[in-house]
């Protein structure tokens, strides 16, 4: 508890308003016996004892110990640490990798319609009719991007469509009559791949990136064999990179008899220019919480359909939404050899609507243009910071640019994570650090196409500020105690990660 | 950058040191430095055979999970546990208290063939 908060017998005032670094009280602290935050009716249905209700041994010895408090405290406690948090909808957030843009506020109103979010997922397709076609053109439009030929758009976010693409690539070189051990990822790749590739059962290969940041593609050639299965690459990689040789890799993987796995976390800069089907892709899998405008970061929901080749499509999880064109009329089918569901019902079918209203409202020309500013806006950005930081690739870049820490770190002790830091005292989210692996102290940043002009300017103005601050004397100012201005300092990430404690014990004495 | 020179080197950024018939493995201080405050240990079970190369156990950091292989092939005689509850002496005493495992070398003439000190040196631009 802060030194100077004002407290009654009994405990913290909750509508007391904090001001500057004041923390927050728990609810614990806000609790006092016997308040209640909804007082419900007495009724006049006789009250059963629980004992006649739940056997002794499923029955607690004593009640959880639950804050208790009053609406208006409650209230009160949750808005006032949602005044504390930063979002997307505040300012940009140049968080590289996860593509943070402003998501339109149209996109939640249509996932607000009754006729879309009140529809039982049970009810009977001649009742569903309109979300059936909801799902269907929405398959469509995701084809079309990715240049394949059907899509399940059941999985749950990005890494459920990995596994998903990976349980398919099994099934498929099952069905060739061939066990294949291994998948081959790039050492840039994101942390989610080789995770799925071990839970779909294979081995992981890694291949190096050469001079450019790109595919080595003699090594790659050398691991290439008839244990492969596939490999899985993003592109433009997590450098931002394009990768130029990208058909041969795919002829070298397809002439061994593998699959081609696109993983979509980059998409948002090839959108309406490029579709992997067109580069030799076969499994392509797409975030769509990402690229088509739903608000996450946060644990939110997402959405990971993921994309094939006709020669996969009987493979893909069902039961999937079709139109049958003779009735005119939509309606449930299993695929042949379907992989069986991967989520229950449509998936994340509220994301699934917003992202079709995010692409019917922008249109092909429209996505295109997407692709087209989040690549000019890190370019931009990249010139500018390219001033400040070590530049990783000397090229341009598509959506994201990615710097380094390197020569801060060697001449004042200054890592990227203190960079990291620094930016939030100036108002805006960090860029992601320490990532890719491969550049020595990284800093990624990735404005998206929804920042202006004057918001990038803004944002590297920080960044200029923050640097000057780089040869501050401890005390005085200085990054290593970096951030100042936000409700929390710096927190001590090596000791929550190496003494975690994930539970909240509120009794006397308790460790918390 | 403290390099020792008695000890020798792997390209992955481990070092040994020989005690008559076994071998001794940790990570340098450039690998404690680049990998950042070290938040987790994963060693192997005293017994486990490993071939050269193969993984010997993880190094996790608040930036990333890097993976220790072993330097030679052999039989792992003991493990640090002191090191699993106390992963930051890998940051403190890369070296001395922060060692990862103890291995009995199958051709006892294998850690001459790692880098010295002067190589090792060069390897990481020091």
């Amino acid at each position: 508890m802060s030194e100077g908060c004002q407290t009654a017998a009994g405990g913290r005032a909750s509508s007391a308003p904090l001001l500057g670094g004041d923390e927050e009280p728990t609810l614990f602290e806000l609790s006092r016996p016997g308040r209640r935050a909804w007082q419900l009716p007495t009724t006049d249905v006789p009250e059963v004892p629980l004992a006649d209700l739940v056997p002794a041994d499923h029955r607690r010895d004593e009640p959880p110990p639950l804050a208790e408090v009053s609406e208006r405290d409650l209230v009160a406690h949750f808005t006032r640490l949602s005044h504390r948090q930063y979002s997307v909808d505040l300012g940009a957030y140049p968080l590289g990798s996860c593509t943070m843009k402003y998501n339109p506020k149209m996109c939640d109103t249509v996932a607000g319609l009754d006729g879309l979010a009140t529809v039982h997922p049970a009810a009977p397709a001649r009742y569903t009719q309109g979300w059936l076609q909801l799902l269907v053109e929405l398959e469509q439009a995701l084809c079309a991007v990715t240049g394949m030929a059907a899509a399940t758009l059941q999985p749950a976010a990005g890494a459920a469509g990995e596994l998903t693409g990976l349980l398919l690539m099994r099934a498929w070189h099952e069905q060739q009559g061939r066990q294949r051990r291994s998948v081959i990822i790039p050492d840039s790749a994101h942390g989610t791949n080789p995770a799925s590739v071990t839970l779909g059962g294979y081995r992981v290969l890694t291949v190096p990136s050469d001079q450019r940041g790109c595919v080595d593609l003699r090594a790659l050639r050398q691991v290439v064999d008839d244990d492969v299965a596939g490999i899985m690459l993003t592109n433009p990689n997590t450098l931002g990179l394009f990768e130029r040789d990208i058909a041969a890799i795919a002829d070298a993987v397809h002439e061994a008899g593998g699959l081609l796995y696109y993983d979509g976390a980059n998409l948002n800069a090839i959108m309406g220019v490029v579709r992997p089907g067109d580069m030799g892709f076969d499994i392509v899998h797409l975030n769509l919480h990402k690229t088509f405008a739903t608000p996450h970061g946060g644990g939110g929901p997402g959405a990971g359909p993921v994309a094939v080749t006709s020669a996969l499509a009987p493979l893909l999880p069902g039961p999937r939404p079709v139109l049958d064109a003779e009735s005119a009329s939509y309606s449930w089918e299993q695929p042949a050899r379907s992989i069986g569901p991967v989520h229950s019902w449509h998936g994340n079918a509220l994301v699934l609507a917003r992202a079709l209203a995010y692409a019917l409202v922008h249109g092909a020309d429209g996505l295109r243009q997407v692709a087209q500013l989040a690549v000019l806006n890190a370019n931009w950005l990249r010139v500018q910071l390219g001033q400040l930081f070590d530049v990783a690739h000397e090229e341009p870049c598509m959506h994201e640019c990615v710097l380094s820490a390197a020569t801060l770190r060697r001449e004042h002790g200054i890592r990227a994570v203190d960079v990291a830091k620094g930016l939030l005292d100036e108002g805006f989210h960090a860029p992601t650090v320490a990532f890719p692996l491969v550049v020595e102290d990284a800093l990624m940043f990735e404005p998206t196409e929804t920042e202006s002009v004057q918001t990038l300017y803004a944002l590297a103005e920080a960044c200029r500020r923050v640097v000057a601050r780089a040869g501050v004397e401890p005390g005085a100012g200085d990054l290593h105690h970096a951030p100042r201005r936000t409700p929390v300092r710096r927190v001590d990430e090596a000791q929550a990660a190496r003494r975690l404690i994930a539970t909240f014990d509120a009794r006397p004495g308790a460790d918390a | 950058m403290d390099l020792p020179e008695q000890l020798r080197y792997t390209t992955d950024h481990e070092w040994v040191s020989v005690t008559g018939d076994r071998i001794r493995v940790g990570i340098t201080d450039y690998a404690q430095d680049a990998l950042g405050d070290v938040v987790y240990v994963d060693l192997p079970a005293v017994g486990t055979v490993v071939a050269a190369g193969e993984v010997l156990g993880e190094v996790e950091s608040t930036k990333s999970v890097s993976e220790i292989y072993a330097p030679v092939s052999g039989t792992v005689l003991s493990v640090n546990e002191t090191v699993t509850a106390a992963p930051e002496q890998l940051n403190s005493d890369p070296y001395g208290a922060g060692w990862l495992c103890e291995l009995a070398p199958t051709d006892p003439s294998a850690p001459e063939a790692l880098l010295d000190a002067d190589a090792y040196r060069r390897l990481v631009g020091g």
